[in-house]
C-alpha cells in the first residue's frame, strides 16, 4: 500500500521529472579524479540534507514500532530491562478476549460508518463549494471549523451537549419533540451512533479538503467540452468529474480507515476508559491504553499495538489489492488525457 | 479532447451552459439554501460551546438549549485573568511553532534531496517515509513513552516536540516532493551557468518557489500540534507542563459543575487553530492540489 500510495501521491511529480529532473552534476564528464569528488560532494550533501529527517523518523517512529513488536514478548510493569518472556501468551490473551473482540467489532462498525456517511457528503460538498458562488471562501472556512478545532474540544463541547439534561435534549422538548429525548451518551443502543455522527461531523471537513484539491486539479475544458455536446451537470459531474476524482477518492478512502482502525481521543475524551468499555464505544486503542499503561502491564500494550498494527497493515494490503484491480479494469483511472 | 479545444471558440462553452437562465437561479435558490442548512449544522456545537460560555450555571441547568438572556462576561474574563490559562497557552504555543519549524526545515530538505538527485536507495528511503503514513501515533505510543522516559525527557516539552517532528515527516515529504520535482531543470541550469551551486539552488531558489507547499505543511504541522492529544497525555503528567488540550480536559474535570466557565475556556482555547486556520485556507487547498492529483 506504501508504494502504491507513494507513486499516487507524486504521480503528477513525477510525470513532470521525466523532463525536468536534476541537472548532470557539472564535473560530469571530466577527468575521473574531478569527477570522484564530485561524487564525495554529492554524497556530502545527501548526508545533510537527508541524514536529520532519517534520523528523527527512525528513532521517533520506526525504533518504536520495532520495540513494542520486542515488548509484546514479555510481561513487563515497565521498569528495568523487560526478563519475564512469555512467548505468544500475550497475544493468545488479546485474541481470546471478548472486550478486545468488541472494541475490534466498534472499530470496524467506525471504519464502514464513516466511508459510508462521509465519502458521499463530503463529494456533495466539495462539488457544492468549487461552484462560484457567493461569500464562497466563507463558507468554505466555516465547513473546515470542526475539523480545524481539537478533538477536546469537539468532546467537551459535544458531551455537555448531548448529556441527559443538555442543550439537544432541551432542544427536541422546545420543538415539540420530547419524546425523542434520549441518553445519547451512555445508552449502549445509541452510544456507538453518536460516536459516528460526532466522527462524521469532526472530520468530514478533511475530506472536502482534499476533494476540492483534487478538483481543482480537473481541466475546466474538460467540463466544458462535454457542456458543448450537450451534457447536462449531473452526466459531466458523473461521467467526467466524478472517474478523475478516482485517485484523491482512494487516497482519502486509506487515511479514513486507517484513522478509524487507530480511533482514540475522541472517545478518551468523551466517554473515558469505564463508559467507553459499558457503553460499547471502545475502540483498540482505548483497550491498548487501558490495559497497557494504565493497568502497568507494558508488554501487553505493546502486543496489543502489533494487533493493532497488522490488522491496519493487512486491511492496507487488501485495499491495495482491489485498487489494484480497479486500476487494471481502468475503470476508475482514465487519467488526464 | 484537443481536438475539440481547437475547433471551438474559447468563449462559446460558457454561453452554451448558461443558455436555460430561469432555471439556473432555481438551483442556485436551492444550493443556497442547501449550503446555509449544511453551515448551520457544522457550526450549531460550536455556537452552543461560544454562547454558553456568556450565559450563567443557573440559566444553562434550567434551559440548557437557550441563547443567553443577559451577556455575562464574568466567565470570559476569568478565563483570561488566569495564569494557568495563560501558562498552557504559552506550552502551546512553544510546541507548536518548534515542531512547524523543525518539520518544515528538516522535511524541505529531505524532499529536496528525495526529488532533485539521482541516487542509488533514492526509492527505498522514500518508500520508508511513505511507509511512516502507516505508523500512526497510537500504534507506536506505548514504547515511545518508554523511550521518551529513559530519555529522561518527560514533563518536558521536549519530550512532545521531538515525537511530534518525526511523525509529521512522512506527510510533510509526500507533500513537498512533487511540489520540488516539478521545478524546471532550466531553471537550475541557469542558475548553474551563474555560478549558483545545488546548495546555492536551493537557497536562493528553490526555497522562494516552494513558499505555497510551505506553508501548506507548516499549517497541518502547526495545527495538528496544536490540537494534539494522546502524546501530551502520556508524557506530560505534570500541570505545569500541560499544553491546553490537557488544560481544558482537566479544567472541565476540576469545575465540572460551572459549565459555563467550562465552555468559556473551551470557546477560548479553540481560537488560535481557528484563527491560523482561516487565514491560510486558501493556501492550504492549493498546495495539496500538487500532491493529490493522481
Amino acid at each position: 500500500m506504501a508504494t502504491q500510495l507513494a507513486t499516487s501521491a507524486t504521480g503528477a511529480g513525477s510525470r513532470r521529472r521525466a523532463g525536468g529532473g536534476a541537472p548532470p552534476p557539472p564535473g560530469a564528464g571530466g577527468p575521473p579524479a574531478r569527477r570522484r569528488l564530485e561524487n564525495w560532494r554529492i554524497r556530502g550533501e545527501l548526508a545533510i540534507l537527508l541524514g536529520p529527517a532519517l534520523v528523527v523518523f527512525v528513532s521517533f517512529v520506526i525504533l518504536p514500532v520495532a520495540l513494542a513488536a520486542y515488548y509484546g514478548f514479555y510481561k513487563w510493569s515497565g521498569f528495568g530491562a523487560p526478563v519475564d518472556f512469555v512467548g505468544l501468551r500475550n497475544y493468545t490473551t488479546i485474541l481470546t478476549d471478548p472486550a478486545f473482540h468488541e472494541a475490534l467489532g466498534h472499530n470496524a462498525f467506525i471504519v464502514i460508518g464513516s466511508l459510508v456517511l462521509q465519502g458521499p457528503l463530503a463529494l456533495g460538498l466539495a462539488l457544492l463549494l468549487n461552484r462560484k458562488m457567493r461569500a464562497q471562501s466563507l463558507i468554505r472556512v466555516l465547513i473546515f471549523v470542526p475539523y480545524v478545532i481539537s478533538e477536546v474540544v469537539v468532546g467537551l463541547g459535544w458531551g455537555l451537549m448531548l448529556q441527559s439534561g443538555g442543550a439537544l435534549n432541551g432542544a427536541l422538548e422546545r420543538i415539540g419533540l420530547g419524546s425523542l429525548r434520549a441518553d445519547w451518551i451512555s445508552d449502549p443502543a445509541l452510544a456507538i451512533w453518536t460516536l459516528l455522527v460526532i466522527i462524521t461531523w469532526k472530520y468530514i471537513g478533511f475530506a472536502v479538503i482534499l476533494f476540492l484539491a483534487g478538483l481543482q486539479g480537473i481541466p475546466e475544458e474538460l467540463s466544458d467540452a462535454a457542456a458543448i455536446d450537450g451534457a447536462s451537470y449531473w452526466q459531466i459531474q458523473r461521467h467526467i468529474v466524478l472517474p478523475l476524482m478516482g485517485p484523491t477518492i482512494r487516497i482519502w478512502a486509506f487515511l479514513s480507515i486507517i484513522g478509524s482502525l487507530q480511533l482514540f481521543d475522541l472517545v478518551w475524551i468523551i466517554w473515558g476508559q469505564y463508559v467507553a468499555s459499558t457503553a460499547g464505544t471502545s475502540t483498540m486503542a482505548t483497550y491498548m491504553v487501558a490495559n497497557g499503561r494504565n493497568a502497568g502491564s507494558f508488554g501487553y500494550g505493546s502486543a496489543v499495538a502489533v494487533v493493532m498494527f497488522l490488522i491496519s497493515l493487512a486491511v492496507a494490503l487488501i485495499y491495495q489489492r482491489f485498487v489494484l484491480r480497479r486500476d487494471t479494469a481502468g475503470a476508475l483511472t482514465g487519467g488526464t488525457p | 479532447m484537443t481536438a475539440t479545444a481547437t475547433l471551438v471558440a474559447p468563449k462559446a462553452p460558457r454561453s452554451v451552459r448558461r443558455a436555460p437562465a430561469g432555471s439556473k437561479r432555481s438551483t442556485g435558490v436551492v444550493v443556497g439554501f442547501v449550503a446555509l442548512l449544511l453551515i448551520g449544522l457544522m457550526l450549531a456545537p460550536v455556537v452552543f460551546i461560544i454562547l454558553g460560555g456568556f450565559r450563567s450555571n443557573a440559566e444553562i441547568t434550567v434551559d440548557p438549549s437557550g441563547f443567553p438572556t443577559t451577556w455575562n462576561w464574568q466567565n470570559y474574563a476569568d478565563v483570561l485573568a488566569s495564569p494557568t490559562f495563560w501558562g498552557q497557552v504559552g506550552n502551546s504555543a512553544i510546541a507548536a511553532v518548534a515542531t512547524t519549524v523543525f518539520v518544515v526545515a528538516l522535511g524541505m530538505m529531505a524532499a529536496y534531496a528525495l526529488s532533485r538527485y539521482r541516487f542509488r536507495g533514492r526509492g527505498a528511503v522514500f518508500a520508508l517515509f511513505t511507509a511512516g503514513l502507516m505508523f500512526p501515533m497510537t500504534v507506536a505510543i506505548t514504547p515511545l513513552y518508554i523511550l521518551v522516559r529513559n530519555l529522561g525527557l518527560m514533563n518536558s516539552l521536549a519530550g512532545v516536540i521531538v515525537p511530534q517532528i518525526a511523525f509529521a515527516l512522512p506527510l510533510t515529504i509526500i507533500i513537498l516532493s512533487p511540489f520540488l520535482a516539478a521545478i524546471p531543470r532550466e531553471l537550475q541550469e541557469a542558475a548553474s551557468i551563474d555560478g549558483l551551486g545545488r546548495l546555492g539552488f536551493f537557497w536562493r531558489m528553490v526555497l522562494p518557489l516552494a513558499v505555497p507547499a510551505v506553508v501548506t505543511v507548516g499549517i497541518l504541522a502547526f495545527v495538528n500540534s496544536w490540537n494534539s492529544y494522546m502524546l501530551p497525555l502520556f508524557i506530560l503528567n505534570n500541570e505545569a507542563a500541560y499544553t491546553l488540550p490537557l488544560g481544558t480536559q482537566a479544567f472541565a474535570s476540576q469545575y465540572s459543575v460551572d459549565t459555563a466557565r467550562v465552555l468559556a475556556f473551551t470557546s477560548l482555547s479553540m481560537i488560535p487553530a481557528l484563527l491560523f486556520f482561516s487565514v491560510f485556507e486558501r493556501r492550504i487547498v492549493g498546495g495539496l492540489t500538487g500532491a493529490v492529483k493522481g
